[in-house]
Protein backbone atom coordinates (compact mmCIF):
# COMPACT_ATOMS: atom_id res chain seq x y z
CA UNK A 1 0.00 0.00 0.00
CA UNK A 2 1.17 3.97 -0.53
CA UNK A 3 1.85 5.25 2.44
CA UNK A 4 -0.56 8.22 1.41
CA UNK A 5 -3.68 5.81 2.38
CA UNK A 6 -2.66 5.75 5.62
CA UNK A 7 -2.04 9.70 5.87
CA UNK A 8 -5.21 10.13 4.72
CA UNK A 9 -7.35 7.45 6.64
CA UNK A 10 -5.54 9.14 9.55
CA UNK A 11 -6.25 12.58 8.44
CA UNK A 12 -9.80 11.43 8.35
CA UNK A 13 -10.10 9.91 11.75
CA UNK A 14 -8.51 12.96 13.09
CA UNK A 15 -10.88 15.29 11.66
CA UNK A 16 -13.58 12.97 12.76
CA UNK A 17 -12.56 12.97 16.69
CA UNK A 18 -12.46 17.29 15.82
CA UNK A 19 -15.92 17.57 14.63
CA UNK A 20 -16.95 14.92 17.49
CA UNK A 21 -15.19 17.59 20.00
CA UNK A 22 -16.74 21.06 18.40
CA UNK A 23 -20.38 19.01 18.26
CA UNK A 24 -20.63 17.29 21.16
CA UNK A 25 -22.16 18.67 24.74
CA UNK A 26 -21.12 15.87 26.84
CA UNK A 27 -18.08 15.49 28.41
CA UNK A 28 -17.44 12.00 28.01
CA UNK A 29 -17.67 11.70 24.34
CA UNK A 30 -15.44 14.80 23.96
CA UNK A 31 -12.96 13.05 26.02
CA UNK A 32 -13.67 9.90 24.05
CA UNK A 33 -13.39 11.76 20.57
CA UNK A 34 -9.89 12.87 22.25
CA UNK A 35 -8.50 9.05 22.60
CA UNK A 36 -9.55 8.67 18.71
CA UNK A 37 -7.27 11.87 17.69
CA UNK A 38 -4.53 10.13 19.84
CA UNK A 39 -5.14 6.66 18.12
CA UNK A 40 -5.00 8.29 14.46
CA UNK A 41 -2.08 9.69 15.41
CA UNK A 42 -0.63 6.27 16.38
CA UNK A 43 -1.58 4.84 13.17
CA UNK A 44 0.26 7.51 11.70
CA UNK A 45 3.19 7.00 13.03
CA UNK A 46 3.24 3.60 12.99
CA UNK A 47 2.56 3.62 9.05
CA UNK A 48 5.42 6.23 9.01
CA UNK A 49 8.04 3.28 10.87
CA UNK A 50 6.97 0.99 8.74
CA UNK A 51 7.89 3.01 5.28
CA UNK A 52 11.01 4.15 7.16
CA UNK A 53 12.06 0.21 7.86
CA UNK A 54 11.30 -0.73 4.16
CA UNK A 55 13.33 2.23 2.85
CA UNK A 56 16.39 1.43 5.37
CA UNK A 57 15.85 -2.28 4.37
CA UNK A 58 16.05 -1.80 0.46
CA UNK A 59 19.40 0.41 1.53
CA UNK A 60 21.40 -1.31 3.68
CA UNK A 61 19.53 -5.21 2.85
CA UNK A 62 16.97 -6.88 4.15
CA UNK A 63 18.24 -8.65 7.16
CA UNK A 64 19.58 -6.64 10.45
CA UNK A 65 18.67 -3.41 9.92
CA UNK A 66 16.27 -2.50 13.67
CA UNK A 67 15.24 1.00 11.70
CA UNK A 68 11.74 1.78 12.51
CA UNK A 69 11.87 0.55 16.03
CA UNK A 70 11.43 4.25 17.32
CA UNK A 71 8.32 5.21 16.03
CA UNK A 72 6.55 1.96 17.63
CA UNK A 73 8.15 3.21 20.65
CA UNK A 74 7.05 6.12 20.58
CA UNK A 75 3.31 4.80 20.30
CA UNK A 76 3.78 2.62 23.29
CA UNK A 77 4.80 5.38 25.17
CA UNK A 78 1.67 7.71 23.55
CA UNK A 79 -0.27 4.61 24.70
CA UNK A 80 1.09 4.50 27.93
CA UNK A 81 0.50 8.67 28.62
CA UNK A 82 -2.94 8.35 27.16
CA UNK A 83 -3.85 5.66 30.34
CA UNK A 84 -2.11 7.73 32.87
CA UNK A 85 -4.60 10.86 31.14
CA UNK A 86 -7.51 8.75 30.87
CA UNK A 87 -7.52 7.65 34.86
CA UNK A 88 -6.75 11.64 36.02
CA UNK A 89 -9.15 13.07 33.02
CA UNK A 90 -12.30 10.88 34.19
CA UNK A 91 -12.12 11.15 38.07
CA UNK A 92 -11.76 14.69 37.43
CA UNK A 93 -15.44 13.97 35.27
CA UNK A 94 -16.90 12.25 38.02
CA UNK A 95 -15.74 15.15 40.93
CA UNK A 96 -17.89 17.34 38.37
CA UNK A 97 -20.78 15.25 38.01
CA UNK A 98 -20.55 15.15 41.84
CA UNK A 99 -20.63 18.57 42.12
CA UNK A 100 -22.78 19.57 39.60
CA UNK A 101 -25.36 16.76 38.53
CA UNK A 102 -24.14 17.20 34.83
CA UNK A 103 -21.51 16.24 32.12
CA UNK A 104 -22.97 19.14 29.83
CA UNK A 105 -20.13 21.43 29.28
CA UNK A 106 -22.06 24.45 28.81
CA UNK A 107 -22.96 24.37 32.31
CA UNK A 108 -19.14 24.41 33.04
CA UNK A 109 -17.83 27.80 31.97
CA UNK A 110 -17.40 28.81 35.89
CA UNK A 111 -13.66 29.98 35.09
CA UNK A 112 -15.30 32.72 32.83
CA UNK A 113 -16.78 34.59 35.68
CA UNK B 1 -6.24 -6.25 -6.11
CA UNK B 2 -3.96 -8.88 -3.41
CA UNK B 3 -5.29 -10.07 0.24
CA UNK B 4 -3.78 -6.81 2.05
CA UNK B 5 -5.16 -4.23 -0.33
CA UNK B 6 -8.69 -5.91 0.43
CA UNK B 7 -7.99 -5.84 3.92
CA UNK B 8 -6.58 -3.11 4.59
CA UNK B 9 -10.04 -1.49 2.36
CA UNK B 10 -12.55 -3.04 4.68
CA UNK B 11 -10.71 -2.12 7.76
CA UNK B 12 -10.51 1.31 6.69
CA UNK B 13 -14.07 1.54 6.03
CA UNK B 14 -15.07 -0.13 9.58
CA UNK B 15 -12.67 2.36 10.75
CA UNK B 16 -14.37 5.06 9.41
CA UNK B 17 -18.04 4.19 10.17
CA UNK B 18 -17.59 3.44 13.45
CA UNK B 19 -15.95 6.65 14.49
CA UNK B 20 -18.44 8.31 12.90
CA UNK B 21 -21.20 6.58 14.51
CA UNK B 22 -19.09 7.20 17.56
CA UNK B 23 -19.99 11.37 17.30
CA UNK B 24 -23.08 10.65 16.35
CA UNK B 25 -25.12 8.36 18.87
CA UNK B 26 -27.22 9.89 21.26
CA UNK B 27 -26.26 7.20 23.91
CA UNK B 28 -22.93 7.50 25.45
CA UNK B 29 -22.95 3.94 26.06
CA UNK B 30 -23.65 3.05 22.51
CA UNK B 31 -20.66 5.49 21.42
CA UNK B 32 -17.91 3.67 23.65
CA UNK B 33 -19.12 0.30 22.19
CA UNK B 34 -18.57 1.77 18.67
CA UNK B 35 -15.52 3.08 19.86
CA UNK B 36 -14.13 -0.20 21.17
CA UNK B 37 -14.58 -1.81 17.69
CA UNK B 38 -12.80 1.32 15.95
CA UNK B 39 -9.91 0.67 18.34
CA UNK B 40 -10.26 -3.55 17.01
CA UNK B 41 -10.06 -1.99 13.31
CA UNK B 42 -7.04 0.34 14.20
CA UNK B 43 -5.14 -2.57 15.96
CA UNK B 44 -6.43 -4.98 12.68
CA UNK B 45 -4.35 -1.71 10.72
CA UNK B 46 -1.27 -2.80 12.85
CA UNK B 47 -1.15 -5.89 12.44
CA UNK B 48 -1.07 -5.12 8.51
CA UNK B 49 1.78 -3.13 9.32
CA UNK B 50 4.01 -5.75 10.75
CA UNK B 51 3.16 -4.19 14.37
CA UNK B 52 2.30 -7.27 16.10
CA UNK B 53 3.20 -6.16 19.93
CA UNK B 54 1.59 -2.69 19.60
CA UNK B 55 -1.81 -4.53 18.46
CA UNK B 56 -2.01 -6.58 21.04
CA UNK B 57 -1.58 -3.65 23.49
CA UNK B 58 -4.04 -1.26 21.59
CA UNK B 59 -6.61 -4.21 22.49
CA UNK B 60 -5.52 -5.21 25.76
CA UNK B 61 -5.04 -0.96 27.08
CA UNK B 62 -7.68 0.29 24.63
CA UNK B 63 -10.43 -1.42 23.99
CA UNK B 64 -9.84 -3.58 27.26
CA UNK B 65 -8.81 -1.19 30.11
CA UNK B 66 -9.68 2.04 29.25
CA UNK B 67 -12.88 1.41 27.37
CA UNK B 68 -14.32 -1.15 30.50
CA UNK B 69 -13.18 2.23 32.60
CA UNK B 70 -15.25 4.66 30.61
CA UNK B 71 -18.33 2.02 30.56
CA UNK B 72 -17.52 1.89 34.62
CA UNK B 73 -17.92 5.83 34.67
CA UNK B 74 -21.09 5.90 32.39
CA UNK B 75 -22.73 3.47 34.05
CA UNK B 76 -21.94 4.29 37.54
CA UNK B 77 -23.28 7.99 36.47
CA UNK B 78 -26.38 6.35 35.02
CA UNK B 79 -25.81 8.83 32.16
CA UNK B 80 -28.04 6.98 29.79
CA UNK B 81 -31.01 7.58 31.38
CA UNK B 82 -30.86 11.12 30.74
CA UNK B 83 -31.28 12.79 27.24
CA UNK B 84 -28.24 14.85 26.67
CA UNK B 85 -29.33 18.47 25.72
CA UNK B 86 -28.28 18.95 21.91
CA UNK B 87 -26.72 21.94 20.91
CA UNK B 88 -27.79 24.70 18.69
CA UNK B 89 -28.63 23.32 14.93
CA UNK B 90 -26.14 25.73 13.90
CA UNK B 91 -23.43 25.35 16.00
CA UNK B 92 -23.63 21.95 14.95
CA UNK B 93 -23.38 22.51 11.47
CA UNK B 94 -20.55 25.02 11.95
CA UNK B 95 -18.16 22.46 13.71
CA UNK B 96 -19.03 19.77 11.20
CA UNK B 97 -17.69 22.11 8.45
CA UNK B 98 -14.73 23.52 10.18
CA UNK B 99 -13.96 20.28 10.84
CA UNK B 100 -14.35 19.30 6.73
CA UNK B 101 -12.45 21.90 6.09
CA UNK B 102 -9.29 20.91 8.43
CA UNK B 103 -10.12 17.70 6.55
CA UNK B 104 -9.72 19.35 3.29
CA UNK B 105 -6.95 21.08 3.90
CA UNK B 106 -4.66 18.81 5.02
CA UNK B 107 -5.62 15.86 2.44
CA UNK B 108 -5.05 18.48 -0.20
CA UNK B 109 -1.92 19.90 1.02
CA UNK B 110 -0.68 16.10 0.95
CA UNK B 111 -2.68 14.59 -2.02
CA UNK B 112 1.17 14.96 -4.12
CA UNK B 113 3.34 13.59 -1.50
CA UNK B 114 5.90 11.60 -3.24
CA UNK B 115 4.83 7.89 -2.99
CA UNK B 116 7.60 6.18 -3.50
CA UNK B 117 8.20 5.47 0.13
CA UNK B 118 5.97 2.63 -0.48
CA UNK B 119 5.43 0.52 2.38
CA UNK B 120 6.94 -3.12 1.47
CA UNK B 121 4.46 -5.94 1.67
CA UNK B 122 6.93 -8.16 2.79
CA UNK B 123 7.05 -9.21 6.59
CA UNK B 124 9.90 -7.63 8.69
CA UNK B 125 10.09 -8.62 12.12
CA UNK B 126 10.69 -5.00 13.95
CA UNK B 127 7.03 -5.32 15.41
CA UNK B 128 8.01 -8.51 17.67
CA UNK B 129 8.15 -8.02 21.35
CA UNK B 130 11.64 -9.57 20.92
CA UNK B 131 12.99 -7.05 19.08
CA UNK B 132 11.31 -4.09 20.52
CA UNK B 133 11.99 -5.53 24.03
CA UNK B 134 15.30 -5.11 23.11
CA UNK B 135 14.90 -1.62 22.39
CA UNK B 136 12.99 -0.75 25.26
CA UNK B 137 15.22 -2.06 27.89
CA UNK B 138 18.38 -0.43 26.28
CA UNK B 139 17.82 2.46 24.59
CA UNK B 140 14.49 3.80 26.17
CA UNK B 141 15.38 2.65 29.79
CA UNK B 142 14.81 5.82 31.44
CA UNK B 143 11.84 7.00 29.90
CA UNK B 144 10.36 3.32 30.82
CA UNK B 145 11.04 3.90 34.15
CA UNK B 146 10.10 7.44 34.09
CA UNK B 147 6.69 6.26 32.89
CA UNK B 148 6.64 4.10 35.94
CA UNK B 149 6.49 7.16 38.12
CA UNK B 150 4.05 8.82 35.87
CA UNK B 151 1.54 6.01 36.36
CA UNK B 152 2.27 6.32 40.35
CA UNK B 153 1.32 9.77 40.06
CA UNK B 154 -1.60 9.32 38.08
CA UNK B 155 -2.98 6.81 40.33
CA UNK B 156 -2.14 8.98 43.36
CA UNK B 157 -3.57 11.90 41.55
CA UNK B 158 -6.99 9.65 40.96
CA UNK B 159 -7.63 8.38 44.02
CA UNK B 160 -7.19 12.36 45.46
CA UNK B 161 -9.33 13.58 42.94
CA UNK B 162 -11.99 10.80 43.37
CA UNK B 163 -12.30 10.55 47.08
CA UNK B 164 -15.19 12.37 48.61
CA UNK B 165 -13.77 15.16 50.95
Amino acid sequence: MPINYYIFLAVILFCIGVVGVLTRRNAIIIFMCIELMLNAVNLLLVAFSKAHHAVAAINAGPAGTTAGTDGQMFVFFIMVVAAAEVSVGLAIIVMMYRNTHSVDVNFLNRLKH
Amino acid sequence: MNVTQILFWLLSALTVFSALVVITRKNPVYSVLWLIITFISISGHYILLNAQFLAVVNVIVYAGAIMVLFLFVIMLMNLNADAEPQKNKWLQFAGVIAGGCLALVIIAALKNVDAKARIAETGSDIGLIENLGKVLFTQYVLPFEISSVLFLSAMVGAVVIGKKN
